[in-house]
């Protein structure tokens, strides 16, 4: 390679010829025709009736039955993102009480179905008749009402479907507290930061990053799991409504494929804000992308607090000589 | 002069020791890390633990400011306990609120310098000034900036922990833990875990620091440092303190054969 010398430093760009890749064309070549076949029969049948899908998709019963179904989601969700962190931080708090009861508060709505804790809901005001404020056991009594006269079907559904969700959130978020590297609360710690400043302030908002990507498929899930609360019973959601409707017109697969668009329609709104979600919180950490960093991006001394590799003297000499 | 007296400034009975251990153990289960500890560290030196890795020079540094809890013994930082409140003969533990609040009189630097990643260097030096004393923004920000400057990171304050060097996030950490105004500062392994070409600049802060008159106590394996920096050296293997004196003549002339077959190692 002697000749090489005096050659200019600016090397010609690669024109390689690019790798083909016969059987990628071949496969989506079968899945577009199995895929038209498919749409050009399901065009023609008649069962899926789609002049009644046209008609009802936009008809009034339906759009408010899908903001209904949209209001179950938010709200529960809500309830169990509050009620999840809340419990994560009490199974992690270094109070045993507090430990206990979020264990407890899991066990038993994670470890009973949905639909029969929403039945449970749907009985309340057979099970307590009224709701009595004041001290138990006595004859003391400073206020008293009928439960039927507090809760309707839909707030119940909403309790139902988010106190059962919380015990699923919990997990996530606790999942997403322990992944923090232990050192950063020490650090906090060392700085004479509470345990609730820590949590508030260091712990949480990096443990977001781990916690954002299953509760946007949580919200999903939830949008979903709406449909089952016909066990309150109540039924002006999106499934129920339309199961409501095609009782009358006899045709029910038209409205089935109605309410999917629109849970579809839903979900993908979902999954859009979800991305801008993780890219927030995906802030300082590994974005290499970002900005506001600087020159920081092409050397080779990026590095993860964390993530690092020691790589001087005695590299596991701190992490052995503490246990 | 004997090798194993650890406070040899004459005066030291007068003025009250920056810390104090006297006796202090820790075991975690049935293995004991630290065996009956005593030193002292007058205000305003600088103090290099030193021994093989497991010979415990972490977990002490660690019960200086009470993120292990000691097993027996007494250990006390300027006067009053670590972690307890002696009433009497009897020890009460303290409320976490005032653990902390004995916490923020003394910084600490680690090995994995373990900064905030999702706040950037100067948000970093700022939150525990802002969080835990609660002093203005304006003031509090004035003086991170400061501190970044001192530790040569002016030009740095936005940058988010992984656009920075080991070495750069390790002097932000610095500049972090004096944000808090500490009467002590606990260095544990500072350069371990930096690339050879990064250690100098934060050896550096840290001389200067010393040459301010910053009470440190600094387990490395630096001998380079501790020689030209330290005040006393204390070699610790298995627990216990082998031996411990001026550095130079530690260095130069251990007395203990545990002592020079590690400096042969290490030197």
């Amino acid at each position: 390679m002697s000749t090489a010398a005096g050659s200019a430093p600016e090397s010609e760009p690669i024109r390689a010829i690019k790798l083909k890749h016969p059987w990628r064309i071949v496969f989506a070549v079968v899945i577009l025709v199995i895929a038209a076949v498919f749409l050009i029969d399901a065009a023609r049948r008649p069962a899926y009736d789609w002049a009644s899908v046209a008609k009802y998709l936009f008809d009034r019963r339906v759009s408010a039955a899908a903001l209904v179904t949209l209001e179950l989601t938010v709200l529960a969700m809500i309830i169990a993102i509050v009620l999840g962190v809340l419990l994560a931080v009490m199974r992690l708090s270094p109070n045993p009480v507090l430990k206990a009861v979020a264990w407890f508060y899991v066990w038993l709505f994670r470890g009973t179905p949905v639909y029969v804790q929403l039945v449970f809901w749907g009985l309340i005001a057979t099970i307590y008749q009224t709701i009595d404020i004041g001290i138990p056991f006595t004859s003391v009594q400073w206020a008293s009402f009928a439960t039927q006269a507090v809760v309707n079907a839909f707030w119940l559904s909403v309790i139902g479907l988010g106190l059962n969700e919380a015990a699923y959130m919990s997990e996530i978020v606790r999942a997403g507290l322990v992944s923090v590297d232990t050192g950063q609360n020490e650090a906090a710690t060392a700085l004479g930061m509470s345990w609730g400043q820590t949590m508030t302030r260091v712990i949480l908002p990096q443990a977001m990053r781990v916690i954002i990507p299953p509760t946007g498929n949580e919200v999903i899930s939830m949008l979903k799991t709406t449909s089952l609360v016909t066990a309150v019973p109540f039924s002006f959601d999106l499934y129920n409504r339309t199961r409501d409707i095609s009782a009358e017109t006899f045709n029910p697969i038209p409205m089935l494929i109605v309410a999917s668009i629109w849970y579809l329609f839903f979900t993908s709104i979902l999954m859009v804000g979800q991305y801008f979600l993780e890219k927030r919180f995906a802030r300082g950490i590994g974005d290499r992308r970002d900005g506001k960093g600087g020159d920081g991006g092409p050397t080779g001394t990026l590095q993860i607090v964390g993530a690092n590799q020691p790589s001087v003297v005695m590299p596991q000499a701190h992490e052995a000589g503490r246990r | 002069m004997t090798d194993t007296s650890i406070a040899p400034a004459p005066s030291a009975a007068a003025i009250t020791p920056m810390v104090e251990a006297v006796g202090v153990s820790k075991s975690f289960g049935s293995n004991e890390v630290l065996k009956s500890i005593s030193l002292t560290v007058r205000p305003g030196e600088v103090l290099c633990l030193v021994g093989p890795s497991g010979s415990g020079k972490s977990t002490f540094l660690r019960l200086i400011n009470h993120l292990e809890t000691l097993s027996s013994g007494r250990l006390s930082v300027d006067g009053s306990l670590v972690g307890y409140r002696q009433v009497g003969e009897k020890l009460y533990e303290l409320h976490p609120k005032d653990a902390a609040r004995q916490r923020r009189e003394i910084g600490m630097v680690f090995q994995r310098f373990n900064l905030f990643p999702h706040m950037t260097a100067l948000e970093n030096v700022m939150e525990a000034p802002q969080r835990v004393k609660r002093q203005p923004k304006a003031q509090v920000e004035q003086r991170a900036r400061d501190l970044l400057a001192r530790v040569g990171l002016a030009d740095r304050a936005d940058y988010y922990p992984a656009h920075l060097s080991g070495g750069q996030q390790q002097r932000v950490a610095i500049a972090r833990a004096l944000a808090m105004e500490p009467k002590l500062m606990l260095f544990d392994e500072p350069t371990s875990a930096l690339d050879p070409e990064l250690v100098g600049e934060v050896l550096d802060v840290m001389k200067e620091l010393a040459s301010s008159g910053m009470t440190m106590i600094v387990v490395t394996h630096e001998m380079g440092f501790a020689r030209e920096v330290a005040d006393t050296l204390v070699f610790m293997d298995g627990g216990v303190v082998v031996e411990s004196g001026q550095p130079r003549e530690v260095l130069a002339n251990p007395q203990h054969d545990r002592t020079r077959a590690f400096l042969s190692k290490v030197l």
